[in-house]
């Protein structure tokens, strides 16, 4: 009899882990989850609301994928983990054994204690259960008259968007002083403060939430900011202050819990033959300076494709490599590669470059003594991963890179290019004289 | 701004009506000279027909067109029906020779339509006739000015530059709604009419005379007016496209080149070539798309037609064996498909906003393999067939007539799975229907970009998210996803290089590129950012 491994999640994470391990084995697996039937793109969610797609768009695989591979999906909701036993209780009390089991339970919606966070017309936007919410909150701008968002980060901004596509008004309150002031430069940030109040969204910077008020029937309709006392009217209220791992059920287990679920490297918990992987993961350090629980795209992924080797046989380490991301601020797209963060660290120094019509910019940055690149953010201009990454691997100098810049660049055929005008900025800047060179597909395609 | 495009779309719904309803207009009288002159140029001496279409379209009675075309049609089954009788009286007496004589004097059933089409366009008279200039401007004049009034307003009402698909799925026009469907039925009625009664649109041909005659010097066809309402439709969707892409000069560019070569190379210079009493040729319209190519009439024409002649006869040899597949090897399938060919200028202008309704499922993926190849065998055997008779003097090959194997690909494939199908279907099945289900060339295309070409859509690294707009917008029907998600290069013979799915891509993880073959493949199944000995490992292991 084949071992019986039990994945908990049907995210990017969860579903990585599968499908990796019927790659590698015959094993029994079976996903659990009590969000929707089938893997879809969280990512994607927006898309669906704005009208770009239909939730069927938003799965990867079609629904013969799950059988074919002998991958068994259940929906339901696990309310406890025996471990003792091996053994998995839903909430209707039926049970399930388990011989190995991956957490991949992903995240929900951070609340603060906010008066009011519990009403009516209150909601994040996570889940395909809060899709579902918002499309009955605010269907159209007759339903929702006005809708605030609060928490100035990835998914307040989507938010923003999606509820803007239906030409609904939009107050968007973020506590920092500039638009995720926290993480970009102040140039990139500004910038994008300038693109959402463009795109006719009502930002509020440096303020917070005091409270939401009720009407008589129990529905959010109205906030008040805590800096001005000013009343906003509104009929939906979306909280996007970032999101945190989905370990209420998990309490009680015996399993080590911290902020998420403890793992070492190699993602193993501290009860045998129970993994976490995914955004509810929490490494005991931060590995390569990233953060212990990262709710990114990828690293769910990669967990996903690392512990499944580890479960057939082949124990291996998580070790991501070089920190990449991406993002969509409404029409400017964000690539980063390397670390930037919004003030330079000791010791480094960053440049920035934006461009004349204010949607596209990219902020180096370089170990000042060394001249040693460690990053770069790029807005509105598409880079190639596979260069950054090499570069990073193999330390180049940021002089170096911007010489080579042109092999970088990503953006579609026929776009202007700027790679000029950002080594002459850079030169003039640092009085260097750096040449771009022509891209070269030898460069580019050879193997480092 | 809102109310600009609901005025724009009443006007351009009014110059539909007319246009639509214009083939209702007008009566027609034969005159006798007419009738007589006709059955002169045809070389067609037969008093019983002449009598038969004598009494049953010049009565003297005003006609509408459907009378006009039925009597006509009457006259010549009455006139094939005294002949048919004949040939089985004389078969009985087993009077060959007289029996053979019989044959001429029937009019064969295809000819039927023609007959009735060139009859009714010297008999046309009334009010289409006598005002073609208005008649243009209530047709043309307003679906243009409506068409553009509902389209220049988007410069503002979509916002700033960039991906704007907000509310296609909530639309019936762009969802597989009511209007949607009563698109492709209006479309399939059109393309039915078009082909197959072209007679009852002839009206149509009237508004076009004086630029047709201006062009070519001659009266407009049926064709004229295809071709002109071609292009007027490329033009007007084209100003669509340059504002929704105007941040993406790839699409600007690519759509100002599909232009060029519909409404110069497709439509201008062989009208210029007929006024100059040259066989007209599209230039770009490679076999085995350009079907006909080979069939006798042409090569007969090519042929005596001198210098010009030969040298179409060349061009369009060279064209299919050598210009496209090099073409296809350096750029990918793209620089024909979406760049040059008229069939695609159409998906990707008018066609545009229905891109979406492609299936992407693996069953339509099958289907595609197997019909589209079937459809290259199918010209590939007509073809041969055809140039062996031609040169052999023979009627048949390998037990297939040359001209039962012509007349079925060209009712078939060239006019109700291109016409028809091709482009009714856009707004049900997505605008590629013909080009991604039919084309021979797109096959043929198709091979040379899987197997040898330096075209690629890199996928970038490990920033994909899976979110699903490239496989939602691929008009081809690719599952861009599929391979993007797995850091995997797209090289699908299908590809046709339109570059949405690049556009649309919120991560920036795709680029179409021309590069070096080597690595133009890469299977990957840990993707790039995960530990390196893992990548390693396990591509490594995958690959040997």
């Amino acid at each position: 009899m084949e071992e019986h491994i039990v994945i908990i999640g049907n995210g990017i994470s969860g579903v990585t882990t599968a499908r990796h391990i019927r790659k590698l084995s015959d094993k029994k697996i079976t996903i659990i989850s009590a969000e929707t039937d089938h893997f879809f793109s969280r990512t994607a969610l927006m898309y669906i609301y704005m009208g770009h797609m239909k939730y069927e768009h938003t799965k990867p695989y079609e629904n013969y994928f799950w059988k074919k591979n002998r991958i068994e999906l259940k929906r339901a909701f696990v309310k406890t983990v025996d471990h003792a036993n091996k053994q998995l209780q839903f909430a209707d009390n039926t049970m399930m054994s388990y011989d190995k089991l991956v957490l991949a339970v992903g995240s929900k919606p951070n609340k603060f204690g906010w008066p009011g966070q519990d009403l009516e017309g209150v909601q994040g936007m996570y889940s395909k259960q809060d899709l579902d919410m918002l499309e009955k909150n605010a269907p159209n701008n007759k339903a929702c008259n006005r809708a605030v968002i609060v928490g100035g980060g990835l998914i307040g901004i989507e938010l923003a968007e999606m509820l803007h596509s239906r030409n609904i008004p939009v107050t968007f309150l973020v506590r920092e002083e500039s638009f995720w002031g926290g993480v970009l430069p102040s140039g990139e940030s500004g910038m994008i403060n300038r693109h959402i109040l463009n795109s006719h969204i009502d930002l509020r910077l440096g303020v917070n939430l005091k409270e939401i008020l009720s009407d008589e029937n129990g529905r959010a309709r109205a906030v008040v900011i805590a800096e001005t006392g000013e009343e906003i009217p509104c009929n939906v209220v979306g909280l996007t202050a970032g999101v945190s791992p989905n370990i209420d059920f998990l309490r009680d287990s015996g399993i080590e819990l911290g902020r998420g679920i403890k793992v070492n490297p190699m993602l193993e918990t501290n009860i045998p033959d129970i993994y976490a992987v995914g955004d509810c993961a929490e490494q005991h350090e931060g590995i390569n300076g990233r953060r212990p629980i990262e709710a990114v795209w990828y690293t769910g992924r990669m967990m996903g494709e690392t512990v499944a080797q580890t479960l057939c046989d082949n124990p291996t380490e998580y070790k991501p490599g070089h920190w990449f991301n991406s993002a969509k601020f409404i029409d400017i797209e964000y690539q980063t590669y390397g670390w930037v963060f919004s003030k330079p660290r000791e010791g480094e120094i960053h440049f920035h470059w934006k461009h004349p019509d204010d949607t596209k910019c990219i902020t180096i940055n370089t170990e000042e003594a060394t001249g040693k690149f460690i990053g770069i953010n790029t807005f509105g201009i598409r880079m190639r991963h596979q260069i950054f990454d090499r570069w990073l691997t193999e330390e180049r100098t940021t002089d170096y890179i911007l010489e080579h810049l042109k092999d970088a660049n990503f953006d579609p055929e026929f776009y202007a290019l700027f790679e000029k005008d950002i080594v002459a900025h850079y030169n003039k800047t640092y009085s260097k004289n750096i040449q771009v060179k022509s891209k070269s597909w030898a460069r580019i395609f050879s193997k480092a | 701004m809102k109310a600009l495009t609901y005025i724009g779309l009443a006007i351009f719904l009014i110059g539909l009506s007319i246009f639509t309803g214009s083939i209702f207009l007008g009566n027609f009288e034969l005159k006798q000279s007419d009738l007589t002159t006709f059955l002169e140029n045809k070389g067609i001496e037969n008093e019983l027909l002449q009598k038969e279409l004598q009494s049953a379209v010049i009565t003297g009675e005003k006609m509408d067109i459907f009378t006009f075309s039925s009597n006509v049609r009457g006259a010549l089954e009455k006139n094939n029906a005294h002949y048919d009788a004949l040939i089985a009286k004389y078969d009985a007496e087993k009077d060959w020779t007289k029996k053979g004589e019989q044959y001429q004097y029937r009019i064969n059933d295809k000819d039927f339509r023609a007959m009735s089409f060139s009859l009714a366009k010297k008999s046309g008279t009334g009010f289409v006739v006598e005002n073609r200039g208005l008649m243009w401007f209530l047709t043309f004049g307003l679906g243009i000015i409506g068409a553009l009034l509902f389209i220049l307003p988007q410069l503002k009402l979509l916002g700033p530059p960039g991906i704007k698909n907000n509310g296609v799925y909530h639309n019936p026009a762009t969802n597989r709604g009511w209007i949607a469907w009563l698109v492709l039925v209006y479309l399939v009625v059109f393309y039915i009419m078009l082909y197959f009664m072209a007679d009852y649109v002839v009206n149509w041909t009237f508004i076009l005379d004086p630029i047709s005659k201006a062009l070519s010097g001659g009266e407009a066809s049926q064709w004229f007016v295809y071709g002109f309402l071609y292009c007027v439709i490329m033009i007007v969707m084209a100003v669509r496209m340059y504002i929704k892409y105007r941040h993406n000069k790839y699409q600007v560019v690519r759509t100002t080149s599909v232009l060029f070569f519909q409404i110069v190379i497709a439509f201008l210079i062989p009208e210029i070539m007929t006024s100059l009493n040259m066989p007209a040729y599209d230039f770009k319209n490679a076999f085995p798309l350009d079907y006909d190519f080979f069939f006798d009439w042409n090569l007969d024409s090519l042929i005596n037609s001198g210098g010009i002649g030969l040298f179409i006869l060349v061009w369009g040899i060279v064209l299919t064996l050598v210009i496209v597949p090099v073409m296809v090897y350096f750029f990918g399938k793209r620089w024909y498909c979406s760049w040059v060919c008229g069939c695609g200028g159409l998906a990707e202008t008018l066609g545009d906003p229905y891109r979406q309704n492609s299936s992407k499922k693996m069953f339509s993926w099958k289907l595609e393999r197997w019909l589209i190849h079937s459809v290259l065998v199918f010209s590939l055997v007509m073809t041969l067939v055809t140039l062996y008779c031609y040169f052999t003097g023979a009627s048949s090959f390998i037990g297939i007539p040359s001209n039962w194997i012509k007349d079925t690909y060209s009712v078939l494939i060239g006019a109700w799975f291109a016409g028809v199908i091709g482009t009714g279907f856009y707004p049900i099945f997505g605008n590629r229907v013909w080009c991604r289900f039919g084309c021979p060339l797109a096959a043929y295309l198709g091979f040379v970009q899987r197997f040898k070409s330096r075209f690629r859509i890199t996928t970038n690294g490990g920033q994909c998210i899976s979110c699903g707009n490239c496989s939602t917008y691929c008009e081809m029907g690719i599952d861009v996803r599929a391979y993007a998600q797995k850091g995997e290069n797209i090289i699908r013979s299908s590809c046709v290089g339109c570059g949405v799915c690049s556009a649309v891509c919120p991560r920036g993880v795709l680029k179409l590129e021309n590069g070096p073959l080597d690595g133009r493949i890469n299977p990957t199944d840990v993707l790039l950012g995960n530990d390196v000995d893992l990548m390693d490992y396990v591509n490594n292991k995958n690959a040997s």
